[in-house]
């Protein structure tokens, strides 16, 4: 870069925001979050090894981190229909269910907690259906992938919607002109476009299906080494005093989550890259 | 980012009138099942989920519904609930503000850093977020021996909740403000200090009107999540009846106590709070996307 480091600006407060920004950051962010590793400092190795390889917490991982991908893998197929019926086709009630779309980001997860328990319960709405047939949703490890469904819904949809409205028609009719046909167009030409898109809105409901605990509790029923998820371990460690415990669990959450970051934002590079849009 | 999807402000592109071609649209039977199956998902998923909520709230009448919210715990709760929005959307909304002036008009190294850090509280698990107050202020943190000889109560008590409201909220403004003020670019500032306007005259009567909506948006979102806010809520509030819960900690409570019909009447009162924040996004968007096209029209 030949630009100097600080270009002198003519328009004022660049101290006092900057200023005020990097305070109020480390105030509220920073400092709090660097507690997490000061507490992991105190941890001999043996001890935070023996917290994490707790039977109960490695299930709770494990639950956590399987449901998560279960449900995001859900949400990624069916959101990628729902945001391809918005974008290419008109149809009653289309504005509505658009707009409805990104209500699991405006409704208190344990509003949906309570919710879709009423709904999945034994005697509940469809539980009360289900229940004769042999399949129990409320307080199972399926009931936790619908909750993580719910919460992780709008992601899919509001990274491919973009993506799929800035197609240039062109492209599937220069397809189509040399002979393919309209599956092939699909799948050949359309899919490969918008895949970035689609992981990247894969990754974010995994991401934050990981850490959701409001709208899980309700219908998890919370069975030690059934249905018991991560950040449950964390309260329930915490209601002991165990702060150690707590912590440990929280470092490993947090680095699979760093992860998970560095792979989104490399994802949403890729995706720029391939449709030229900024993200 | 994790934990956001772009949400920045634009004009959606118009689709105008499509003719039927076999070559670039699936057959009508193909749309039908494409519809069918995206609206089933919305069904099953949301809609449902959302109708059990004021179903159930009404399920034993109107009376009952009232009572419920006219309960002194659920009065309380309402109140706390206003207060921690009240004191915690507004600072989010002066750090947004201001970190998205620092951030797009001026240059500097490690700015994207900077905006990275920001997102931060998006990819922290809530309960996480609760955690490390506990950690900082609780009874073995780091300064939780001073408070106790001092008598200030930070966790269990309205301070907590108050960080742990304004941790989980803190990038909504910020991030919805950054990428809007990016795009306008900073031509019109300088023209307005060339042309003799002080600091704040450029901020109030140049920046402002071409962000405005840009804010409400933020702050609607941070608001949302504020009012909304369980995990991080539930780790620092002690579950204090009439002091420390919140709405969704009072709906937890009345839920476990099996008290189905209040649960759903407070969880009701969140419900419509989510609507209204839906309805007001979508007008923002609107009207951002009118002003949009009126500017490449003119």
């Amino acid at each position: 870069m030949s630009k100097p480091l600080f270009k002198r600006s003519v328009i004022p407060g660049f101290g006092v925001t900057l200023g005020f920004t990097l305070a109020y950051l480390g105030l509220i962010v920073l400092i709090p979050l660097s507690a997490v590793i000061w507490k992991t400092s105190d941890l001999t190795l043996l001890q935070f090894w023996q917290t994490i390889s707790e039977p109960r917490v490695v299930a709770s991982l494990k639950l956590s981190f399987g449901a998560s991908l279960i449900a995001a893998t859900v949400n990624a197929f069916f959101g990628l229909i729902l945001a391809w019926a918005l974008v290419r086709y008109s149809f009653p009630g289309k504005k509505i269910v658009d707009t409805l779309v990104d209500l699991p980001f405006a409704l208190p997860t344990a509003v949906a907690g309570i919710a879709l328990t009423a709904i999945y319960a034994k005697n509940g709405w469809l539980g009360q259906y289900l229940e004769p047939l042999g399949i129990k949703i409320a307080f199972t490890p399926i009931g936790i992938m619908i909750a993580l469904i719910f919460i992780g819904l709008p992601f899919v949809v509001r990274t491919v919607q973009p993506v799929l409205e800035d197609l240039d028609k062109e492209i599937e009719e220069a397809a189509a002109s040399l002979g393919a046909n309209r599956a092939q167009t699909v799948f050949k030409v359309v899919l490969p476009i918008i895949l970035p898109a689609l992981l990247t809105g894969f990754a974010l409901a995994f991401a934050r299906a990981v850490g959701e605990y409001g709208s899980v509790i309700f219908i998890a029923g919370n069975l030690p080494m059934v249905s018991e998820i991560a950040p449950l371990m964390i309260i329930t460690k915490l209601e002991q005093y165990d702060y150690s415990g707590a912590t440990s669990i929280a470092v490993v959450m947090l680095f699979l989550s760093f992860i998970l970051l560095l792979i989104v934002n490399s994802l949403q590079a890729w995706t720029a890259k391939r449709t030229g849009r900024e993200v | 980012m994790a934990g956001g999807i772009s949400t920045a402000l634009g004009a959606k592109s118009v689709r105008s009138g499509q003719k039927v071609n076999g070559a670039t649209q699936e057959s009508p039977w193909v749309r039908r099942l494409i519809i069918g199956t995206g609206l089933f998902y919305f069904a099953l998923f949301l809609l449902l989920p959302l109708g059990s909520v004021f179903v159930e709230a009404f399920r034993k009448g109107l009376d009952v519904y009232l009572a419920a919210l006219m309960d002194p715990d659920a009065l309380s709760a309402i109140k706390l609930t206003l207060i921690v929005a009240v004191i915690s959307v507004p600072l989010n909304l002066v750090f947004g503000v201001a970190a998205a002036w620092a951030i797009t008009k001026f240059n500097f190294p490690g700015k994207r850093i900077l905006i990275t850090m920001i997102d931060l509280p998006f990819s922290v698990s809530p309960v996480i977020a609760g955690l490390i107050f506990v950690l900082v202020f609780g009874a073995q943190g780091w300064f939780g021996s001073w408070f106790l000889d001092n008598d200030v109560k930070i966790i269990f008590a309205i301070p907590g909740i108050l960080l742990a409201t304004i941790f989980v909220t803190f990038p909504f403004v910020a991030r919805e403000l950054i990428p809007l003020m990016e795009a306008q670019g900073k031509e019109e500032e300088e023209a307005a200090i060339v042309l003799g306007a002080r600091g704040w005259q450029v901020f109030r009567f140049v920046t402002l009107p071409n962000i405005l909506w840009g804010v409400i948006y933020g702050v609607v979102l941070c608001n949302a999540r504020a009012m909304g806010e369980f995990g991080a809520v539930s780790v620092v509030s002690g579950h204090i009846r009439g002091e420390t819960n919140s709405m969704p900690l009072h709906v937890e409570i009345l839920y476990n106590e099996y008290n189905f019909a209040a649960a759903f009447a407070v969880a009701s009162l969140l419900a419509i709070l989510a609507l209204l924040t839906l309805l007001i996004k979508t007008f923002v968007e609107w009207k951002a996307a009118k002003v949009n096209s009126e500017l490449k029209e003119g």
